[in-house]
Protein backbone atom coordinates (compact mmCIF):
# COMPACT_ATOMS: atom_id res chain seq x y z
CA UNK A 1 0.00 0.00 0.00
CA UNK A 2 1.54 3.22 -0.77
CA UNK A 3 0.91 5.70 1.86
CA UNK A 4 1.65 9.23 1.82
CA UNK A 5 1.74 11.88 5.44
CA UNK A 6 1.41 15.83 4.79
CA UNK A 7 3.12 17.21 7.27
CA UNK A 8 3.69 20.86 8.19
CA UNK A 9 5.79 22.39 10.93
CA UNK A 10 4.73 24.55 13.68
CA UNK A 11 5.52 26.47 16.48
CA UNK A 12 5.52 24.47 19.27
CA UNK A 13 2.72 24.49 21.54
CA UNK A 14 4.79 26.00 24.30
CA UNK A 15 5.85 29.39 22.65
CA UNK A 16 4.70 32.62 23.25
CA UNK A 17 3.96 34.55 20.44
CA UNK A 18 5.55 37.66 19.22
CA UNK A 19 4.84 40.24 16.40
CA UNK A 20 6.90 42.82 15.01
CA UNK A 21 6.00 44.77 12.01
CA UNK A 22 2.44 42.91 11.27
CA UNK A 23 4.73 39.48 10.87
CA UNK A 24 4.97 36.49 13.33
CA UNK A 25 8.61 37.07 15.17
CA UNK A 26 9.68 32.87 14.58
CA UNK A 27 13.91 33.45 15.06
CA UNK A 28 14.79 31.00 17.56
CA UNK A 29 11.71 29.65 17.97
CA UNK A 30 11.46 25.90 18.69
CA UNK A 31 9.53 24.34 15.54
CA UNK A 32 7.31 20.86 15.85
CA UNK A 33 5.40 18.50 13.89
CA UNK A 34 2.08 19.96 14.06
CA UNK A 35 0.57 17.59 16.68
CA UNK A 36 -1.98 16.94 14.81
CA UNK A 37 0.51 15.36 11.77
CA UNK A 38 1.67 13.03 14.27
CA UNK A 39 -1.67 10.72 14.86
CA UNK A 40 -1.46 11.21 10.92
CA UNK A 41 2.13 9.88 10.88
CA UNK A 42 1.51 7.05 13.69
CA UNK A 43 -1.50 5.89 11.66
CA UNK A 44 0.71 5.48 8.47
CA UNK A 45 3.27 3.67 10.27
CA UNK A 46 0.28 1.58 12.13
CA UNK A 47 -1.51 0.66 8.76
CA UNK A 48 1.67 -0.11 7.00
CA UNK A 49 2.60 -2.32 9.67
CA UNK A 50 -0.77 -4.23 8.95
CA UNK A 51 -0.86 -4.07 5.57
CA UNK A 52 2.48 -3.70 4.03
CA UNK A 53 4.12 -0.80 1.64
CA UNK A 54 5.41 2.08 2.14
CA UNK A 55 4.94 5.41 4.08
CA UNK A 56 6.26 8.69 2.71
CA UNK A 57 6.05 11.84 4.51
CA UNK A 58 5.63 15.08 2.27
CA UNK A 59 6.09 18.72 3.43
CA UNK A 60 6.13 21.96 1.68
CA UNK A 61 7.90 24.55 2.87
CA UNK A 62 11.40 26.02 3.45
CA UNK A 63 14.49 23.87 4.11
CA UNK A 64 13.78 24.14 8.08
CA UNK A 65 11.58 21.39 7.60
CA UNK A 66 13.75 19.19 7.15
CA UNK A 67 14.71 18.29 10.87
CA UNK A 68 10.16 17.37 11.16
CA UNK A 69 11.06 15.43 8.10
CA UNK A 70 13.86 13.73 9.91
CA UNK A 71 11.33 13.11 12.70
CA UNK A 72 9.05 11.55 11.26
CA UNK A 73 11.33 8.96 9.57
CA UNK A 74 12.87 8.17 13.08
CA UNK A 75 9.58 7.16 14.28
CA UNK A 76 9.50 5.10 11.40
CA UNK A 77 8.24 6.60 7.97
CA UNK A 78 10.25 5.49 5.08
CA UNK A 79 10.89 8.36 2.77
CA UNK A 80 10.49 11.70 3.18
CA UNK A 81 10.19 14.70 0.46
CA UNK A 82 10.73 18.34 1.12
CA UNK A 83 9.05 20.57 -1.44
CA UNK A 84 10.97 23.37 -0.93
CA UNK A 85 9.26 26.91 -2.14
CA UNK A 86 11.67 29.36 -0.33
CA UNK A 87 13.00 30.13 -3.84
CA UNK A 88 10.37 30.14 -5.81
CA UNK A 89 7.42 31.20 -3.67
CA UNK A 90 6.94 35.00 -1.40
CA UNK A 91 3.49 34.05 -0.20
CA UNK A 92 1.59 31.09 -0.71
CA UNK A 93 -1.97 30.10 0.96
CA UNK A 94 -3.91 27.13 1.11
CA UNK A 95 -5.22 27.29 -2.67
CA UNK A 96 -1.50 27.67 -3.25
CA UNK A 97 -0.20 24.62 -1.07
CA UNK A 98 -2.56 22.12 -2.22
CA UNK A 99 -1.82 22.81 -6.21
CA UNK A 100 1.81 22.02 -5.68
CA UNK A 101 0.58 18.61 -3.35
CA UNK A 102 -1.93 17.85 -6.15
CA UNK A 103 1.39 18.17 -8.99
CA UNK A 104 3.31 16.24 -6.27
CA UNK A 105 0.91 13.58 -5.87
CA UNK A 106 -1.18 13.22 -8.94
CA UNK A 107 2.06 11.55 -10.79
CA UNK A 108 1.92 8.88 -7.77
CA UNK A 109 0.34 5.92 -7.10
CA UNK A 110 -1.78 6.92 -4.02
CA UNK A 111 -3.67 4.39 -1.65
CA UNK A 112 -3.83 6.38 1.23
CA UNK A 113 -3.10 9.91 2.45
CA UNK A 114 -3.38 11.21 5.78
CA UNK A 115 -2.73 14.42 6.92
CA UNK A 116 -3.56 16.25 10.01
CA UNK A 117 -7.38 17.59 10.69
CA UNK A 118 -5.78 21.06 11.30
CA UNK A 119 -2.59 22.87 12.18
CA UNK A 120 -1.89 24.39 14.83
CA UNK A 121 -0.64 28.01 13.35
CA UNK A 122 -3.43 29.16 11.04
CA UNK A 123 -5.54 26.69 11.51
CA UNK A 124 -7.25 26.60 7.88
CA UNK A 125 -8.02 22.81 7.91
CA UNK A 126 -8.46 23.10 4.19
CA UNK A 127 -5.63 21.93 2.32
CA UNK A 128 -6.50 17.95 3.07
CA UNK A 129 -10.14 18.19 1.70
CA UNK A 130 -8.50 20.39 -0.77
CA UNK A 131 -5.97 17.72 -2.17
CA UNK A 132 -8.75 15.35 -2.38
CA UNK A 133 -10.35 16.96 -4.76
CA UNK A 134 -7.75 18.24 -6.51
CA UNK A 135 -7.32 14.11 -7.17
CA UNK A 136 -10.88 12.98 -7.28
CA UNK A 137 -10.25 10.82 -4.63
CA UNK A 138 -13.12 10.74 -1.10
CA UNK A 139 -11.87 12.32 2.15
CA UNK A 140 -13.13 11.83 5.33
CA UNK A 141 -12.04 14.53 8.41
CA UNK A 142 -11.28 14.42 11.77
CA UNK A 143 -11.23 10.50 12.15
CA UNK A 144 -10.42 8.68 15.34
CA UNK A 145 -10.67 5.33 14.14
CA UNK A 146 -9.76 3.82 10.47
CA UNK A 147 -9.51 -0.03 9.71
CA UNK A 148 -8.80 -0.89 6.09
CA UNK A 149 -9.86 -4.62 4.61
CA UNK A 150 -8.99 -4.92 1.06
CA UNK A 151 -10.48 -1.81 -0.50
CA UNK A 152 -13.47 -1.26 2.02
CA UNK A 153 -12.61 1.47 4.75
CA UNK A 154 -14.23 1.64 8.13
CA UNK A 155 -13.84 5.06 10.12
CA UNK A 156 -14.73 6.61 12.93
CA UNK A 157 -15.36 10.43 12.69
CA UNK A 158 -15.77 12.77 14.58
CA UNK A 159 -18.24 15.08 14.19
CA UNK A 160 -18.13 18.07 17.71
CA UNK A 161 -18.45 14.86 19.63
CA UNK A 162 -20.55 12.85 17.77
CA UNK A 163 -19.28 9.76 16.35
CA UNK A 164 -19.90 9.01 12.48
CA UNK A 165 -19.34 5.32 11.39
CA UNK A 166 -18.47 6.00 7.82
CA UNK A 167 -17.96 3.33 5.33
CA UNK A 168 -15.64 3.99 1.95
CA UNK A 169 -13.22 2.58 -0.25
CA UNK A 170 -9.57 3.31 -1.46
CA UNK A 171 -7.83 5.43 -2.85
CA UNK A 172 -8.67 8.25 0.09
CA UNK A 173 -7.23 10.70 1.85
CA UNK A 174 -8.40 11.32 6.18
CA UNK A 175 -7.72 14.11 8.32
CA UNK A 176 -6.70 12.96 11.51
CA UNK A 177 -7.76 13.73 14.92
CA UNK A 178 -6.92 13.44 18.44
CA UNK A 179 -7.94 10.16 20.17
CA UNK A 180 -7.08 8.20 16.75
CA UNK A 181 -3.83 6.97 17.98
CA UNK A 182 -0.98 7.31 20.23
CA UNK A 183 2.09 8.73 18.62
CA UNK A 184 5.49 6.84 19.63
CA UNK A 185 8.31 8.96 20.33
CA UNK A 186 11.41 8.36 17.59
CA UNK A 187 13.43 5.18 19.34
CA UNK A 188 17.25 6.22 19.16
CA UNK A 189 17.65 3.22 16.75
CA UNK A 190 14.47 5.23 14.98
CA UNK A 191 17.07 8.11 14.96
CA UNK A 192 20.18 6.58 13.45
CA UNK A 193 18.01 4.43 10.87
CA UNK A 194 16.22 8.04 9.88
CA UNK A 195 19.91 9.50 8.77
CA UNK A 196 20.26 6.98 6.10
CA UNK A 197 16.46 7.08 5.25
CA UNK A 198 16.09 8.79 1.98
CA UNK A 199 15.57 12.78 1.64
CA UNK A 200 14.35 13.97 -1.55
CA UNK A 201 14.57 17.83 -2.09
CA UNK A 202 12.25 19.06 -4.65
CA UNK A 203 11.72 22.54 -6.27
CA UNK A 204 8.15 23.62 -8.14
CA UNK A 205 10.51 23.50 -11.19
CA UNK A 206 10.50 19.61 -10.49
CA UNK A 207 6.52 19.61 -10.95
CA UNK A 208 3.74 19.28 -13.66
CA UNK A 209 3.24 22.96 -12.61
CA UNK A 210 3.45 26.63 -13.66
CA UNK A 211 4.52 29.01 -10.80
CA UNK A 212 1.57 31.31 -12.33
CA UNK A 213 -1.16 28.91 -11.10
CA UNK A 214 0.50 29.09 -7.86
CA UNK A 215 -0.86 32.40 -6.97
CA UNK A 216 -2.16 33.12 -4.23
CA UNK A 217 -6.07 33.87 -3.44
CA UNK A 218 -5.63 35.00 -0.21
CA UNK A 219 -3.06 37.73 1.21
CA UNK A 220 -3.37 38.36 5.38
CA UNK A 221 -2.78 42.50 5.70
CA UNK A 222 -1.90 42.33 9.06
CA UNK A 223 -0.74 40.40 12.64
CA UNK A 224 -1.78 41.82 15.85
CA UNK A 225 -1.81 40.44 19.18
CA UNK A 226 -5.21 40.47 21.41
CA UNK A 227 -5.13 42.78 24.03
CA UNK A 228 -3.67 42.03 27.26
CA UNK A 229 -5.88 41.01 29.97
CA UNK A 230 -6.00 43.02 33.35
CA UNK A 231 -5.47 41.41 35.96
CA UNK A 232 -8.24 40.06 37.39
CA UNK A 233 -10.68 39.86 40.69
CA UNK A 234 -9.29 36.84 43.20
CA UNK A 235 -12.26 37.54 45.72
CA UNK A 236 -12.18 36.88 49.65
CA UNK A 237 -13.74 35.96 52.43
CA UNK A 238 -16.05 33.21 53.42
CA UNK A 239 -16.09 30.77 49.82
CA UNK A 240 -20.41 31.53 51.26
CA UNK A 241 -19.94 34.67 50.50
CA UNK A 242 -17.38 34.76 47.55
CA UNK A 243 -19.94 32.54 45.69
CA UNK A 244 -22.57 35.16 46.67
CA UNK A 245 -20.36 38.11 45.40
CA UNK A 246 -19.54 35.72 42.07
CA UNK A 247 -22.71 35.81 41.31
CA UNK A 248 -23.98 38.95 41.85
CA UNK A 249 -20.97 40.46 39.69
CA UNK A 250 -21.71 37.87 36.77
CA UNK A 251 -25.53 38.73 36.74
CA UNK A 252 -25.23 43.30 37.23
CA UNK A 253 -21.16 44.03 36.54
CA UNK A 254 -20.64 41.66 33.46
CA UNK A 255 -24.29 40.76 32.68
CA UNK A 256 -23.61 36.93 30.94
CA UNK A 257 -25.95 35.19 33.30
CA UNK B 1 -21.53 44.55 -10.43
CA UNK B 2 -24.11 43.67 -7.85
CA UNK B 3 -22.78 41.17 -5.06
CA UNK B 4 -24.64 38.02 -4.78
CA UNK B 5 -23.72 36.14 -1.81
CA UNK B 6 -24.67 32.51 -1.31
CA UNK B 7 -25.36 31.04 2.14
CA UNK B 8 -25.03 27.50 2.47
CA UNK B 9 -27.57 26.51 4.90
CA UNK B 10 -26.89 23.52 7.70
CA UNK B 11 -29.49 22.45 10.30
CA UNK B 12 -29.68 19.48 12.88
CA UNK B 13 -32.46 17.33 13.90
CA UNK B 14 -34.84 18.98 11.34
CA UNK B 15 -33.92 23.00 12.14
CA UNK B 16 -31.07 25.42 11.38
CA UNK B 17 -28.40 26.01 13.43
CA UNK B 18 -28.13 29.54 14.90
CA UNK B 19 -24.65 29.42 12.65
CA UNK B 20 -26.78 30.18 9.62
CA UNK B 21 -28.16 32.90 10.72
CA UNK B 22 -24.99 34.56 11.17
CA UNK B 23 -23.65 33.47 8.18
CA UNK B 24 -26.68 35.43 6.54
CA UNK B 25 -25.89 38.47 8.56
CA UNK B 26 -22.21 38.14 7.81
CA UNK B 27 -23.55 38.00 4.32
CA UNK B 28 -25.95 40.83 4.12
CA UNK B 29 -22.52 42.48 5.54
CA UNK B 30 -20.75 41.94 2.50
CA UNK B 31 -23.30 42.10 -0.42
CA UNK B 32 -24.44 45.26 0.42
CA UNK B 33 -27.05 46.10 -1.12
CA UNK B 34 -27.21 42.80 -3.43
CA UNK B 35 -29.23 40.06 -3.19
CA UNK B 36 -28.56 37.60 -0.13
CA UNK B 37 -29.66 33.77 -1.37
CA UNK B 38 -29.16 30.71 0.90
CA UNK B 39 -29.74 27.17 -0.26
CA UNK B 40 -30.77 24.22 2.27
CA UNK B 41 -30.23 20.34 1.96
CA UNK B 42 -31.64 17.66 2.94
CA UNK B 43 -33.72 14.41 2.62
CA UNK B 44 -37.02 16.09 3.84
CA UNK B 45 -39.65 18.64 4.18
CA UNK B 46 -36.88 21.79 3.59
CA UNK B 47 -39.97 24.77 3.16
CA UNK B 48 -40.17 25.86 6.98
CA UNK B 49 -35.93 26.03 7.24
CA UNK B 50 -35.97 28.24 3.74
CA UNK B 51 -38.77 30.61 5.78
CA UNK B 52 -36.41 31.03 8.65
CA UNK B 53 -33.63 31.86 6.99
CA UNK B 54 -35.82 34.24 5.00
CA UNK B 55 -36.98 35.82 8.62
CA UNK B 56 -33.48 36.02 9.00
CA UNK B 57 -32.63 38.24 6.27
CA UNK B 58 -31.79 36.09 3.10
CA UNK B 59 -34.31 37.53 -0.11
CA UNK B 60 -34.14 34.40 -2.00
CA UNK B 61 -33.57 30.14 -0.90
CA UNK B 62 -33.26 27.39 -3.21
CA UNK B 63 -34.21 24.37 -1.60
CA UNK B 64 -32.57 20.43 -2.77
CA UNK B 65 -33.99 17.71 -1.81
CA UNK B 66 -33.29 14.28 -2.45
CA UNK B 67 -32.45 10.75 -0.77
CA UNK B 68 -28.90 11.18 -0.65
CA UNK B 69 -29.13 14.03 1.16
CA UNK B 70 -30.67 12.71 4.62
CA UNK B 71 -27.23 12.91 5.50
CA UNK B 72 -24.57 15.11 5.04
CA UNK B 73 -21.73 14.15 3.03
CA UNK B 74 -19.08 16.23 0.82
CA UNK B 75 -19.70 14.05 -1.97
CA UNK B 76 -23.27 14.66 -1.43
CA UNK B 77 -23.78 18.29 -0.83
CA UNK B 78 -21.01 19.27 -2.62
CA UNK B 79 -23.33 18.32 -6.09
CA UNK B 80 -26.17 20.32 -4.36
CA UNK B 81 -23.92 23.38 -3.48
CA UNK B 82 -22.03 23.45 -6.97
CA UNK B 83 -25.44 22.97 -8.89
CA UNK B 84 -26.63 25.96 -7.15
CA UNK B 85 -23.52 27.96 -7.91
CA UNK B 86 -23.01 26.98 -11.50
CA UNK B 87 -26.91 28.33 -12.06
CA UNK B 88 -26.65 31.77 -10.16
CA UNK B 89 -22.56 32.41 -9.88
CA UNK B 90 -22.43 33.61 -6.60
CA UNK B 91 -19.51 36.42 -5.86
CA UNK B 92 -19.61 35.60 -2.43
CA UNK B 93 -20.25 32.17 -0.50
CA UNK B 94 -20.78 32.24 3.46
CA UNK B 95 -21.01 29.32 5.89
CA UNK B 96 -20.74 28.20 9.59
CA UNK B 97 -17.20 27.39 10.76
CA UNK B 98 -18.46 23.87 12.22
CA UNK B 99 -18.07 20.78 11.27
CA UNK B 100 -19.79 20.10 7.96
CA UNK B 101 -18.69 23.84 6.94
CA UNK B 102 -15.04 22.77 7.69
CA UNK B 103 -15.51 19.64 5.34
CA UNK B 104 -17.53 20.93 2.98
CA UNK B 105 -16.41 24.37 2.29
CA UNK B 106 -12.94 23.08 1.30
CA UNK B 107 -13.96 21.08 -0.97
CA UNK B 108 -16.23 23.55 -3.06
CA UNK B 109 -13.37 25.99 -3.20
CA UNK B 110 -10.87 24.00 -4.30
CA UNK B 111 -13.29 22.88 -7.18
CA UNK B 112 -13.56 26.79 -8.14
CA UNK B 113 -10.01 27.02 -7.34
CA UNK B 114 -10.97 30.10 -5.41
CA UNK B 115 -9.31 31.33 -1.78
CA UNK B 116 -11.26 30.49 0.94
CA UNK B 117 -10.79 32.61 5.24
CA UNK B 118 -12.23 29.88 7.08
CA UNK B 119 -12.37 30.56 10.64
CA UNK B 120 -13.58 34.81 10.39
CA UNK B 121 -14.72 35.86 13.37
CA UNK B 122 -15.53 39.24 12.19
CA UNK B 123 -15.81 41.48 9.03
CA UNK B 124 -15.12 45.07 7.97
CA UNK B 125 -15.93 46.34 4.79
CA UNK B 126 -13.02 48.48 3.60
CA UNK B 127 -13.63 50.18 0.53
CA UNK B 128 -16.28 47.80 -0.47
CA UNK B 129 -14.00 44.84 -0.37
CA UNK B 130 -14.56 42.63 3.05
CA UNK B 131 -11.47 42.63 5.65
CA UNK B 132 -11.97 39.44 7.59
CA UNK B 133 -10.22 38.86 11.09
CA UNK B 134 -9.65 35.11 11.92
CA UNK B 135 -7.66 33.95 15.62
CA UNK B 136 -4.16 32.24 14.49
CA UNK B 137 -1.69 30.42 16.44
CA UNK B 138 -5.39 28.93 18.42
CA UNK B 139 -5.99 32.97 19.18
CA UNK B 140 -2.67 33.70 20.54
CA UNK B 141 -2.71 36.03 18.12
CA UNK B 142 -5.35 37.45 15.48
CA UNK B 143 -4.59 38.02 11.32
CA UNK B 144 -6.72 40.34 9.01
CA UNK B 145 -7.18 38.69 5.58
CA UNK B 146 -8.83 39.39 2.31
CA UNK B 147 -9.29 37.47 -0.96
CA UNK B 148 -7.15 38.96 -3.63
CA UNK B 149 -9.10 37.48 -6.88
CA UNK B 150 -12.01 35.14 -7.17
CA UNK B 151 -15.25 34.97 -5.08
CA UNK B 152 -15.44 36.02 -1.32
CA UNK B 153 -14.85 33.04 0.20
CA UNK B 154 -15.60 32.52 3.99
CA UNK B 155 -16.75 30.30 6.54
CA UNK B 156 -17.47 32.01 10.22
CA UNK B 157 -16.90 31.01 13.83
CA UNK B 158 -19.83 30.26 15.64
CA UNK B 159 -21.17 32.71 18.24
CA UNK B 160 -19.24 36.03 16.95
CA UNK B 161 -21.28 37.64 14.85
CA UNK B 162 -24.84 38.44 15.65
CA UNK B 163 -27.30 37.34 13.12
CA UNK B 164 -29.93 39.75 12.55
CA UNK B 165 -32.93 39.79 14.38
CA UNK B 166 -35.84 37.24 13.12
CA UNK B 167 -38.60 39.24 11.86
CA UNK B 168 -41.87 37.50 10.24
CA UNK B 169 -42.82 40.09 8.30
CA UNK B 170 -39.61 39.46 5.83
CA UNK B 171 -40.91 37.43 2.28
CA UNK B 172 -38.66 36.40 -0.04
CA UNK B 173 -38.97 33.97 -2.98
CA UNK B 174 -38.35 30.04 -2.17
CA UNK B 175 -37.75 27.62 -4.78
CA UNK B 176 -36.82 23.92 -5.68
CA UNK B 177 -34.03 22.61 -7.42
CA UNK B 178 -33.83 18.73 -8.85
CA UNK B 179 -30.82 17.68 -9.19
CA UNK B 180 -29.75 13.87 -9.27
CA UNK B 181 -27.42 13.35 -6.04
CA UNK B 182 -25.32 10.27 -7.41
CA UNK B 183 -22.20 8.39 -7.10
CA UNK B 184 -21.19 9.13 -3.57
CA UNK B 185 -18.35 6.98 -2.26
CA UNK B 186 -18.85 6.94 1.61
CA UNK B 187 -21.71 5.93 3.38
CA UNK B 188 -22.59 6.51 6.86
CA UNK B 189 -23.57 3.60 8.35
CA UNK B 190 -24.46 4.85 12.08
CA UNK B 191 -24.31 8.06 14.10
CA UNK B 192 -23.75 7.37 17.91
CA UNK B 193 -24.89 10.65 19.71
CA UNK B 194 -22.32 11.39 22.57
CA UNK B 195 -22.11 15.11 22.53
CA UNK B 196 -25.26 16.33 21.53
CA UNK B 197 -27.83 15.68 24.62
CA UNK B 198 -26.30 19.28 26.35
CA UNK B 199 -25.11 22.33 24.34
CA UNK B 200 -22.49 22.15 21.57
CA UNK B 201 -19.46 23.56 23.08
CA UNK B 202 -18.73 25.43 19.81
CA UNK B 203 -22.27 27.49 19.96
CA UNK B 204 -22.20 27.43 24.01
CA UNK B 205 -22.68 30.87 25.49
CA UNK B 206 -21.04 29.34 28.96
CA UNK B 207 -18.82 27.12 29.05
CA UNK B 208 -18.02 25.04 32.70
CA UNK B 209 -14.67 23.79 31.67
CA UNK B 210 -13.14 21.10 34.74
CA UNK B 211 -9.27 20.23 34.44
CA UNK B 212 -7.12 17.55 36.65
CA UNK B 213 -8.59 18.95 40.09
CA UNK B 214 -11.39 17.28 39.29
CA UNK B 215 -10.24 14.03 39.68
CA UNK B 216 -12.15 11.48 38.28
CA UNK B 217 -14.94 10.85 35.84
CA UNK B 218 -17.60 11.29 38.59
CA UNK B 219 -15.90 14.53 39.75
CA UNK B 220 -16.96 16.08 36.27
CA UNK B 221 -20.96 15.67 37.83
CA UNK B 222 -21.13 18.75 39.60
CA UNK B 223 -19.91 20.85 36.17
CA UNK B 224 -22.41 19.26 34.54
CA UNK B 225 -25.07 20.42 37.29
CA UNK B 226 -24.00 24.03 37.10
CA UNK B 227 -24.17 23.87 33.08
CA UNK B 228 -27.39 22.63 33.65
CA UNK B 229 -28.49 25.62 35.51
CA UNK B 230 -26.82 28.00 33.34
CA UNK B 231 -27.51 26.13 29.95
CA UNK B 232 -24.38 25.96 28.98
CA UNK B 233 -21.49 23.39 27.68
CA UNK B 234 -19.54 21.16 29.68
CA UNK B 235 -15.10 21.43 28.74
CA UNK B 236 -12.32 20.12 29.78
CA UNK B 237 -8.00 20.94 29.55
CA UNK B 238 -5.95 18.51 27.64
CA UNK B 239 -5.11 17.23 31.30
CA UNK B 240 -8.77 15.68 32.21
CA UNK B 241 -8.95 14.36 28.90
CA UNK B 242 -5.78 12.50 28.96
CA UNK B 243 -6.29 11.08 32.73
CA UNK B 244 -9.42 9.56 30.98
CA UNK B 245 -12.14 11.44 33.27
CA UNK B 246 -13.59 12.44 29.88
CA UNK B 247 -13.77 12.25 26.26
CA UNK B 248 -11.30 14.08 23.98
CA UNK B 249 -14.00 15.70 22.08
CA UNK B 250 -14.56 18.16 25.40
CA UNK B 251 -10.25 19.09 24.97
CA UNK B 252 -10.36 23.10 25.01
CA UNK B 253 -6.91 24.19 23.87
CA UNK B 254 -4.27 24.53 21.08
CA UNK B 255 -5.16 21.05 20.59
CA UNK B 256 -9.31 20.84 20.96
CA UNK B 257 -11.31 23.13 20.55
CA UNK B 258 -11.09 27.19 20.42
CA UNK B 259 -14.19 28.58 22.28
CA UNK B 260 -14.97 31.84 22.46
CA UNK B 261 -17.87 31.80 24.95
CA UNK B 262 -19.46 34.61 26.78
CA UNK B 263 -18.79 33.05 30.20
CA UNK B 264 -16.11 31.04 30.67
CA UNK B 265 -15.61 29.07 34.18
CA UNK B 266 -12.34 27.05 34.71
CA UNK B 267 -12.76 24.34 37.17
CA UNK B 268 -9.70 23.03 38.75
CA UNK B 269 -7.11 24.22 35.76
CA UNK B 270 -3.90 25.61 36.42
CA UNK B 271 -3.45 27.52 32.88
CA UNK B 272 -1.10 25.95 30.92
CA UNK B 273 -0.34 28.18 27.94
CA UNK B 274 -2.17 25.47 25.33
CA UNK B 275 -5.54 25.27 27.20
CA UNK B 276 -5.05 29.25 27.84
CA UNK B 277 -4.74 29.48 23.50
CA UNK B 278 -8.38 28.14 23.62
CA UNK B 279 -10.07 30.23 26.03
CA UNK B 280 -8.57 33.00 26.65
CA UNK B 281 -10.29 35.25 24.31
CA UNK B 282 -14.05 34.31 26.01
CA UNK B 283 -15.65 37.60 27.08
CA UNK B 284 -15.77 36.92 30.99
CA UNK B 285 -13.59 34.39 32.52
CA UNK B 286 -13.98 32.73 36.14
CA UNK B 287 -11.21 30.51 37.67
CA UNK B 288 -12.04 28.46 40.54
CA UNK B 289 -8.87 26.59 41.83
CA UNK B 290 -7.42 25.49 45.38
CA UNK B 291 -3.88 26.69 44.30
CA UNK B 292 -4.08 30.40 44.88
CA UNK B 293 -0.44 30.67 42.52
CA UNK B 294 -2.52 28.68 39.80
CA UNK B 295 -1.51 30.34 35.82
CA UNK B 296 -5.50 30.22 35.38
CA UNK B 297 -5.82 33.39 37.90
CA UNK B 298 -3.74 35.88 35.77
CA UNK B 299 -6.18 35.61 32.64
CA UNK B 300 -9.56 35.34 34.74
CA UNK B 301 -11.42 37.95 35.45
CA UNK B 302 -12.52 36.58 38.28
CA UNK B 303 -11.11 33.79 40.95
CA UNK B 304 -12.67 31.88 43.49
CA UNK B 305 -9.56 30.20 45.73
CA UNK B 306 -11.34 27.06 47.11
CA UNK B 307 -11.84 23.06 46.94
CA UNK B 308 -14.20 23.11 43.86
CA UNK B 309 -16.06 20.18 45.36
CA UNK B 310 -17.23 22.98 47.67
CA UNK B 311 -17.60 25.68 45.40
CA UNK B 312 -19.29 24.40 42.58
CA UNK B 313 -22.08 22.69 44.28
CA UNK B 314 -22.85 26.56 46.22
CA UNK B 315 -22.48 28.16 42.99
CA UNK B 316 -25.17 25.97 41.78
CA UNK B 317 -27.36 26.54 44.30
CA UNK B 318 -27.01 30.39 44.47
CA UNK B 319 -27.59 30.58 40.56
CA UNK B 320 -30.55 28.50 41.18
CA UNK B 321 -31.66 30.85 44.05
CA UNK B 322 -31.53 33.50 41.99
CA UNK B 323 -33.72 32.40 38.83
Amino acid sequence: MNIYVLLKKTFDTEEKIAVTNGRIEDDGAEFIINPYDEYAVEEAIKQRDEHGGEVTVVTVGDEDSEKQLRTALAMGADKAVLINTEDDLEDGDQFSTSKILEAYLDEKDVDLILAGNVAIDEASGQVGPRVAERLGIPFVTTITSLEIDGDTVNIDKDVEGDIEKVETSLPLLVTCQQGLNDPRYPSLPGIMKAKKKPLEELEIDDLDVDEDELEPKTKTTDIYLPPEKEAGKVLEGEIEDQVKELVSLLKTDSKVI
Amino acid sequence: MSEKLLVIGESRDGSLRNVTFEAIAAAKKISADGEVLGIVCGDSDLENQAQEMIYYGADRVITVKHDNLKTYTPEGYGQAVMAVISDESPTGIVMGHTSIGKDLTPKIASKLEAGLISDATDIDMEDGKAVFTRPIYSGKAFEKKIITSGITFATIRPNNIPALERDETRSGDISTKDIDISDIRMVIKEVIRKASEGVDLSEAKVIIAGGRGVKSADGFKPLEELADVLGGAVGASRGACDADYCDYSLQIGQTGKVVTPDLYIAVGISGAIQHLAGMSNSKVIVAINKDPEANIFNVADYGIVGDLFDVVPMLTEEIKNMK
